[in-house]
């Protein structure tokens, strides 16, 4: 049984289309390990065991009578719990979306199960997808599996977790402003944070529209190339789909990354960026330029606007997407109210955990009359003069590295009295979601306290096959993504 | 530029969330915290520079203008935490003043 759930998803899939491993035995054995595993990691939210097993008898009937499964046949994914799956509780980890079950599913989950994935569950995550720790989450504590007394990151914490922890070989997430790459940093996997609008956010609630992506956790590059070919290309139902055909990723297996220009943005290693982080981003630089890379330093001069154009964006745009949560439609409702306005403001007040009020909170006085310039079209501006130091910086080269955060994962505990603090450790991830362009985090290397290490690649617009190509390069070179934590 | 707990009380009821005096208390800070780093926004200039609401360009994508089936009332109203099957609808409290 063990054996199963140390593969790849590449290795499951071929093993399913090949007819040498079922479809249900794999369900089975990631089903057992979610059992055995998962009251230690807190990942999970809804283990979906019973649909998970039908939809692997699906594609072994399939196999059965010879026709293809799907590039994912039998693998298992976990899906973080603010994509909307039919039939199965989506609850974006808040009491305001209590018994909230929607009746559609996700174009992402769509594809997937077209693709003869098995959705294996949902994972926690900090209410809709807002903080940096998972400890947002109304619903439950998600544990680094790599230490138990650390936080796996956030807004995806639990999908980062499962898949660090082998509970599923592929789990999504979705990055708005670092909520993929972050956590896969903390969980010592990779994440990918595809460009604005290669995936579809049809059935992703929404949190900040222009800047919420959904992207996946895995392993392996391979694994993370395959799924990325199921979710990307063009959905009429998402207004803000690239109409772009989804692109070919496997075929980057060789990691020839001789003459790449690989850019060091300064700015990124400014003050907070701890002395250890800032050595592994050196030691991965040194190993590209031993693979054949040319490295330069680049200035990307307003990153230091980053954070403060950032949490007028997001939280302006979440303040009047969660305008819908006013107890009337779906969700959860506050008892004994007696005018409409008292119905939204009680429920609302009872449904909401703190930092989501705080954000729509922020994002209500940037909007509001008198501020509206001063705040929101400043940042709007900026977020322009932003995106130019991308656009300038890839003038000059393929390819930034970064940090992906500024330390390796912290304690339970250590920031939820301290927002600031907290948001702090998106520092490194906030630009690439405000200029639309991709990023992933790769595994590299492990702290004195045995905490993973990760570096974050960030390159042009749709450049995500250059991006796994690196990848490669790197971890076929060190191999870090095949550590895995003992539990 | 601070915020005063009243005004926090303010913004929350334009936010349609009917702040408790704890939270008052407890808020106001931790928003000043946060608007003194958007403070720094106003050293950048940004004299001709436009405003990007999106990324990547915004275009409207016309589609065939076939009818598709909408999801069904029953299945919608499924999902209200208080409706009405007979009429059809949500139910809310009264909004126009009146006899009940």
């Amino acid at each position: 049984m063990s054996d199963i759930t140390n593969l790849s998803a590449t290795e499951i899939a071929a093993a399913v289309r090949g007819g040498t491993l079922s479809a249900a035995a794999v369900t089975d054995a990631f089903l057992a390990r979610i059992a055995a595993v998962d009251p230690q990691v807190g990942a999970f939210l809804t283990v979906t065991a019973d649909a998970a097993r039908s939809a692997a008898a699906a594609v072994d009937a399939k196999v059965a009578a010879g026709t293809d499964p799907g590039k994912l046949a039998g693998v298992p994914i976990a899906i973080k719990d603010n994509m909307c799956t039919r039939g199965v509780a989506t609850t974006c980890a808040s009491k305001i979306l209590d018994g909230f079950i929607p009746p559609y599913d996700a174009t992402v989950i769509t594809r997937l199960q077209d693709a003869g994935a098995i959705i294996i569950g949902k994972t926690n995550l900090d209410e809709f997808a807002m903080g940096s720790s998972s400890e947002n989450s109304a619903l439950g504590v998600t544990r680094n599996p790599w230490d138990l007394t650390k936080v796996p990151g956030g807004s995806s914490g639990g999908s980062a977790a499962a898949v660090a922890a082998r509970l599923v070989p592929i789990s999504l997430g979705s990055d708005t402003g670092g909520s993929i790459r972050q956590p896969a940093a903390f969980c010592g996997t990779l994440g990918l944070k595809p460009t604005y609008g290669r995936v579809s956010r049809f059935g992703l609630v929404a949190f900040a529209s222009s800047l919420d992506q959904i992207g996946p956790f895995a392993n392996t590059v391979d694994d993370i190339a395959l799924v990325m070919e199921v979710l990307s290309g063009h959905d009429p139902k998402d207004s803000t789909s690239l109409p772009i055909d989804a692109p070919e990723l496997m075929d980057t297996s060789n990691g020839d990354i001789k003459g790449l220009r690989v850019g060091i943005p300064d700015e990124y290693f400014a003050d907070g960026i701890s002395e250890p982080v800032r050595a592994a981003v050196m030691q991965v630089v040194d190993k590209l330029v031993e693979l054949g890379a040319v490295v330069s330093h680049v200035s990307m001069p307003h990153t230091e606007y980053t954070l403060p154009a950032y949490y007028i964006v997001a939280p302006a745009e979440a303040s009047s997407n969660l305008a819908r949560y006013d107890g009337v439609r779906y969700g959860n409702r506050a008892p004994k109210t007696l005018s409409h306005s008292d119905l939204a403001e009680k429920t609302r007040e009872q449904g909401f955990g703190p930092e989501v009020k705080r954000r729509i909170l922020i994002g209500t006085y940037a909007l509001s009359a008198g501020y509206y310039d001063a705040f929101y079209h400043k940042a709007m501006q900026v977020r322009t003069l932003i995106q130019q130091d991308f656009v300038k910086a890839f003038e000059q080269v393929d390819v930034l590295i970064t940090p992906t955060t500024p330390t390796t994962a912290f304690g339970i505990g250590e920031k939820s009295d301290d927002p600031l603090a907290m948001k702090l450790s998106d520092i490194c991830t906030l630009s690439a979601n405000l200029a639309g362009v991709p990023g992933i985090s790769i595994p590299a290397g492990f702290d004195d306290a045995g905490l993973p290490f990760g570096v974050q690649l960030l390159g042009p617009a749709l450049s995500e096959a250059m991006l796994l190509k690196v990848s490669r390069a790197y971890l076929d070179a060190t191999h870090w993504n095949e550590q895995a934590p003992a539990l | 530029m601070a915020l005063s707990p009243d005004e926090v009380r303010k913004v929350g009821s334009l936010a349609r969330l009917a702040l408790t005096d704890d939270e008052v208390e407890h808020l106001t800070p931790q928003l000043n915290d946060l608007l003194a780093q958007f403070e720094r926004l106003q050293a950048v200039d940004t004299t001709g520079v436009p405003a990007m609401s999106h990324a990547v360009p915004v275009v409207a994508y016309l589609r065939e203008d076939v009818v598709v089936p909408s999801l069904p009332k029953s299945v919608v109203l499924a999902m209200g935490p208080e409706v009405d099957e007979l009429l059809g609808g949500f139910v809310v409290p009264q909004v126009l003043a009146g006899d009940a």
